[in-house]
C-alpha cells in the first residue's frame, strides 16, 4: 500500500474503533470492547512503523477541500514528514500500551465501553493534530483532544462522593485550555492575515526561501499568541493548575493524555513553527523564562505532595517547563528527544502508580503505603526503572535527553544552567522520595487493604515491562557523540533533515571535554541525591509530616504555593459575581421587563381601542357616515 | 306657471314630509308621513313623464310596504310614551354627520356638474320612454335575466320571512 | 302626456340632484337619530327612494328607459328587504319585548 493509503488507514482505525464501541459497545462483552480498541491501536502502530520505514521525503495527502474562497482556502490535508511520523509513532505506540493496560485496570467499571470510545476518539484527534498539513487541522485536533480530555477527566462524574469534584476538574481543564486556545486562534488569524495561508509548507517557503519581510511586532505577536496556546495545552505558568486537578480522572487517562500526548501538543506546535519562532528572539526569551519558572515552581510544589498521582502531575508540569526552556534556546530536536523519552518513563510511572492504586484497592495517599516492593515485584521493578530514568540516572534514556538540554543551556547562559540543574535536582529529590515512601519501609495502611494486595494481571504488567525496556534503552535514539562516533544523534539528524526549518537552526557545538564534564556533574548530583534520600527515607524511616505540622517552605510546597486560591480570588469569584449581577439586572429586569412589558402594553392599548366598539348600531353608522365624508373630501381635494 | 315652480313646490313638500317622518314622536305618525312622502315622489315621477313608475310606486311602496310597516307597528302595540329617545350627544353628532355629508355631496356634485349642464329635463318629449310598452319591451329583451332572477329573490324572501316568524312549538316567554 | 303639452319649459337637472341628495341626507339623519327599529327601516326605504328619484330624473334627461327599469329592480329589492327585516324585528321583539336599537349591544367590546 502506498504511504497515502497507510496514513489514511492510521487515521481511520482509531475512529472506527471509537465508532463501533460507541454505538455497539454497550451490548458487547467487555473483552470484545477492549480488544477492538486495543487492536485498532496496535494495528495503527504497525502501519505507522511501515510508513516510518518507507518514508524518505515528506508527502502530502490531500483529503478534501473545506473552504475555497478568493482570499483563503482551507484544505483537509495531511503532511507526512519525519516529525509527524515520529509523533505518530509515539502516540500510537504508547497509546496502544495504555489501551492494553486499561483493559485490565477498568475491568470493574460500568462505563467500560464509553471509556474506550473516548480513548479512541482522543487518539484520532491527536493524530489529526500531528498529521495535519496546516494550522487548521492542527487546531481541529487541538480542540478535539480538549474535548476528549474533558470527557475523560470527568469520566466518573456520577461517583457518589467525588463525582462533583471530577466534573469540576474536567471543567477547569477545559476552561483553562480554552483560554490558551483563544491565544492560538488569534495567532492563526494573524498568520492568515500576514501570510495569507495556513499551510506549513507554504509558510516555510515564504519565510525561509522567499524571505518575505514581516514586521518584528507582527511576528512577535504571532509567536506570542501561538505560545499562549501552547501554554494552555502544555500547562505552563499561568495556565497550569488544571493538570494536577486533572488527576481526578482514571489513571490510564493521566498516563495517556497528561504525560505522553496531549501535553506535548504545545511542544509540537512550537517545533512545527520553528522558523516563525526563530524570527522572534523576544518570544524565545519569554518561552525560556516561563519554562524555567514553571519548571522550578512545579518541582518545588511536587516536593511535599502526598498523593501519588499529584506528585507525578507536578513532575509532568516541571518536565514540560524544561521542554520549553529547550525550545526557548532553539534546541528543537533535543526537545523532541526529551518528549519521546518523557513519554516512555512518564507513562511508565503513571501506569505503575495505577498498578499500585489497583493493588491497594484504590488508595492514593502515599502516607498509607509502604513496603510494597516485596508484595508487587513487577510493579516495583518497573517503577524503579521509571524513577531512575526521570531522575537522570546514568545510561538510562532520561539521562541522555536531559543532558542534551543541559548542554545547550550551558552553552547559552551559565546562570540558566545552574537554575536548570536545581530543577533537575528537585526532580530527583521528589521522585526518590516518592519511590522510597511507596515501596520501602513498613506498610502504613489498614490491615484490610494489606490483605488484598495483589500483583497486577498480565495485561497490566506487560505494558509496564515494555515501557520499562523503552525507558532503559530509549537513549540510543539520540546518543551524544562521546563514545561512539557513528550512529549518534540519530534522532537529531532524522528530524533536521526531514522537517522544514530545523536545518537552519544553529547547532550547538561543544567540545567533548565540556560535554563530559557536564555529564559527570549531572551523574554525581543524581547519585548524591539518591544516597541522601535513601538515608532520609529508608535508614531513618522518615515519613511525611502530618498536615498540621507543616511549616515554612514545606507548607508552601504542600499548599501548591496557593496558586489555586489566588486564581479563585482574582478570576473565579469576580466572574461569578458578574454573572449573578447579570442575571439579576439584565435577565430579570431588562429582558423580562421588555418582553412582558411589550405584552402588557399591547394589551392595554387593545383595551383602549376596545372602547370604540360600543355595540350600538347608531354609533357604528355614525362612524360610517364620517368615513364616507372623509373619503369624498379626499377625492374632492385630490381631483 | 312654469314647470319649474311646480317642481320646486313639489320638491319642498317632499322635503317637508320627509323631515316630518324623522321628527315626529309617534311611530304611527312617522309611517303616515312616509306615505305622504311617497305620494309626493310619485308626483315628481309624473312630472318627469314616468307615469307607469309613478303608479307602481304608489301601489308597491305606499300600498304594500307601508301597510306592512303599519301592520307590524300595530302588532307590536307601540305608543308614544314607550318611544326610546337618543342621547343629546348622539343627536348632535348625527346632525353634524348629516350636515357635513350634505355639504360634501353638494360640493361634489357642483364640482362635477360645474354649471356646464345646459340641457334641462325635458318634459316636453316626443318620446314615449315612460310608457308601459316601452318599458315592457326593454324589460323583456335587455333585462330579462334580472327580471327572472328577481322572482327567485322574492321566493327566497318569502320563505325566509315565513321561517323566521314562525312560532316555535314550545311555549316561549 | 296631457301635462306635457300644457307646459313648455323644462326643469333644470340640478334641482333633482339637490332634492335627491337632501332626501338621502334626511334618511341618513333618520337612521342616526331614531332608536325605534321600525322607524330605522323606514328611513332606509326613504334613502332608497331618494336614489330612485335621481335615477328617474337622469333617465328622462338622457331619454333612455334603462334608468326607470333599474328603479323597478330597486323596488323589488327594497320590498324583499323590508319583508325579511320586519320578520327579524318581530322575532327580536318576541325575545326581548322591545324594539329599541340601543339595547342590542351584544357586539360590544
Amino acid at each position: 500500500m502506498t504511504i497515502e493509503q497507510l496514513i489514511i488507514a492510521i487515521l481511520l482505525l482509531p475512529l472506527l474503533g471509537g465508532f463501533i464501541n460507541g454505538t455497539l459497545g454497550k451490548k458487547l462483552p467487555k473483552v470484545v470492547v477492549g480488544s477492538i480498541a486495543t487492536v485498532a491501536m496496535f494495528a495503527a502502530f504497525a502501519l505507522a512503523l511501515t510508513v516510518f520505514s518507507q518514508l524518505h521525503e515528506q508527502k502530502i495527502v490531500n483529503l478534501f477541500a473545506i473552504l475555497s474562497l478568493e482570499g483563503i482556502s482551507l484544505n483537509a490535508s495531511l503532511l507526512v514528514d519525519h516529525l509527524s511520523i515520529w509523533m505518530t509513532l509515539i502516540v500510537t505506540g504508547v497509546g496502544s500500551l495504555i489501551h492494553l493496560f486499561s483493559m485490565g485496570y477498568m475491568k470493574h467499571d460500568k462505563g467500560y465501553y464509553k471509556f474506550f470510545t473516548y480513548l479512541n476518539l482522543f487518539i484520532f484527534a491527536m493524530l489529526i493534530l500531528v498529521l495535519g498539513s496546516n494550522y487548521f487541522m492542527l487546531f481541529f485536533g487541538w480542540e478535539g483532544v480538549g474535548i476528549c480530555s474533558y470527557l475523560l477527566i470527568g469520566f466518573h462524574y456520577s461517583d457518589a462522593e467525588k463525582g462533583l469534584l471530577n466534573g469540576l476538574a474536567a471543567r477547569k481543564a477545559f476552561i483553562m485550555n480554552r483560554i490558551g486556545d483563544l491565544g492560538l486562534l488569534i495567532g492563526l488569524f494573524l498568520i492568515l492575515q500576514q501570510f495569507g495561508t495556513l499551510e506549513y509548507n507554504q509558510l516555510a517557503d515564504m519565510v525561509l526561501l522567499d524571505k518575505v519581510p514581516v514586521s518584528t511586532w507582527m511576528i512577535f505577536g504571532i509567536t506570542v499568541c501561538l505560545f499562549i496556546g501552547a501554554t494552555g495545552k502544555s500547562a505552563q505558568i499561568p495556565l497550569f493548575t488544571w493538570l494536577p486537578d486533572a488527576m481526578a480522572g482514571p489513571t490510564p487517562v493521566s498516563a495517556l493524555i497528561h504525560a505522553a500526548t496531549m501535553v506535548t501538543a504545545g511542544i509540537f506546535l512550537v517545533v512545527r513553527s520553528n522558523y516563525l519562532f526563530e524570527m522572534s528572539p523576544g518570544t524565545q526569551d519569554i518561552m525560556l523564562y516561563i519554562g524555567l519558572a514553571t519548571s522550578l515552581l512545579a518541582a518545588f510544589m511536587a516536593m511535599r505532595q502526598n498523593d501519588i498521582k499529584k506528585v507525578l502531575a507536578y513532575s509532568t508540569v516541571s518536565q514540560l517547563g524544561l521542554l520549553f526552556v529547550s525550545l526557548g534556546m532553539g534546541a528543537y530536536t533535543a526537545a523532541i528527544f526529551h518528549v519521546t523519552t518523557h513519554a516512555f518513563f512518564k507513562a511508565l510511572l503513571f501506569l505503575g502508580s495505577g498498578s499500585v492504586i489497583h493493588a491497594l484497592s484504590d488508595e492514593q495517599d502515599i502516607r498509607l503505603m509502604g513496603g510494597l516492593r516485596k508484595k508487587i515485584p513487577v510493579t516495583h521493578i518497573t517503577f524503579l526503572i521509571g524513577t531512575l530514568a526521570i531522575s537522570g540516572f546514568p545510561l538510562l534514556s532520561g539521562f541522555y535527553s536531559k543532558d542534551e538540554i543541559v548542554v545547550h543551556a550551558f552553552a547559552e547562559n551559565k546562570l540558566l544552567y545552574v537554575l536548570l540543574m536545581i530543577s533537575i535536582a528537585m526532580t530527583a529529590i521528589y521522585m526518590f522520595r516518592l519511590y522510597f515512601l511507596v515501596f520501602f519501609g513498613a506498610f502504613r495502611g489498614s490491615k484490610e487493604v494489606e490483605s488484598h494486595i495483589h500483583e497486577a494481571p498480565a495485561n497490566m504488567s506487560l505494558p509496564l515491562v515494555i515501557l520499562a525496556i523503552l525507558s532503559v534503552f530509549g537513549g540510543i535514539l539520540n546518543l551524544p557523540g562521546i563514545w561512539l562516533k557513528s550512529g549518534t544523534h540519530w534522532l537529531s539528524h532524522y528530524l533536521e533533515h526531514g522537517v522544514r526549518g530545523l536545518s537552519n537552526v544553529e547547532a550547538v557545538h561543544t567540545s567533548s571535554g565540556v560535554s563530559l564534564m557536564l555529564m559527570v556533574v549531572a551523574v554525581t548530583m543524581t547519585l548524591v541525591i539518591l544516597a541522601v534520600t535513601y538515608i532520609l527515607y529508608v535508614r531513618k524511616s522518615g515519613l511525611p509530616k502530618a498536615d498540621q505540622d507543616l511549616k515554612g517552605w514545606e507548607l508552601w510546597s504542600a499548599k501548591k504555593l496557593y496558586f489555586d486560591e489566588i486564581y479563585n480570588f482574582l478570576f473565579v469569584k469576580p466572574i461569578e459575581w458578574l454573572s449573578v449581577q447579570g442575571h439579576r439586572v439584565i435577565e430579570l429586569i431588562v429582558l423580562n421587563g421588555a418582553v412582558t412589558g411589550t405584552a402588557k402594553w399591547i394589551g392595554k392599548s387593545g383595551e383602549l381601542v376596545k372602547k370604540w366598539q360600543t355595540g350600538q348600531t347608531a354609533s357604528y353608522l355614525l362612524w360610517m357616515v364620517f368615513g364616507i365624508v372623509g373619503l369624498v373630501v379626499y377625492y374632492l381635494i385630490k381631483f | 306657471m312654469s314647470l319649474e315652480i311646480i317642481a320646486i313646490i313639489l320638491g319642498g313638500l317632499t322635503i317637508g314630509s320627509a323631515l316630518l317622518v324623522i321628527l315626529s314622536k309617534s311611530p304611527v305618525n312617522s309611517v303616515l308621513f312616509l306615505i305622504l312622502t311617497f305620494v309626493m315622489i310619485s308626483s315628481n315621477y309624473v312630472l318627469m313623464n314616468a307615469q307607469f313608475l309613478a303608479i307602481v310606486n304608489i301601489i308597491v311602496y305606499a300600498g304594500a310596504i307601508m301597510v306592512l310597516f303599519l301592520f307590524v307597528l300595530m302588532l307590536l302595540n307601540l305608543n308614544k310614551e314607550n318611544e326610546p329617545k337618543s342621547s343629546l350627544l348622539m343627536k348632535f353628532a348625527a346632525v353634524l354627520a348629516g350636515g357635513s355629508l350634505l355639504i360634501v355631496f353638494v360640493a361634489a356634485l357642483r364640482d362635477s356638474v360645474g354649471g356646464k349642464l345646459v340641457e334641462t329635463v325635458q318634459t316636453v318629449s316626443t318620446n314615449d320612454q315612460g310608457m308601459v310598452e316601452n318599458l315592457g319591451h326593454l324589460l323583456f329583451t335587455k333585462y330579462v335575466l334580472p327580471f327572472e332572477v328577481s322572482s327567485v329573490l322574492f321566493i327566497s324572501a318569502m320563505v325566509g320571512a315565513i321561517l323566521l316568524a314562525k312560532r316555535e312549538k314550545q311555549i316561549i316567554d | 302626456m296631457i301635462l306635457a303639452t300644457i307646459f313648455e319649459s323644462g326643469v333644470k337637472i340640478e334641482l333633482y340632484l339637490i332634492l335627491s341628495t337632501v332626501l338621502f341626507i334626511i334618511g341618513v339623519l333618520g337612521v342616526l337619530l331614531r332608536r325605534n327599529a321600525i322607524i330605522l327601516l323606514m328611513c332606509i326605504e326613504l334613502m332608497l327612494n331618494a336614489v330612485n328619484l335621481l335615477l328617474v330624473a337622469f333617465s328622462t334627461y338622457f331619454g333612455k328607459a334603462d334608468g326607470q327599469l333599474f328603479v323597478f329592480f330597486i323596488m323589488v329589492v327594497a320590498a324583499a328587504e323590508a319583508t325579511v327585516g320586519l320578520s327579524i324585528l318581530v322575532l327580536i321583539y318576541r325575545n326581548t319585548r322591545s324594539v329599541d336599537v340601543g339595547i342590542f349591544n351584544k357586539l360590544k367590546g
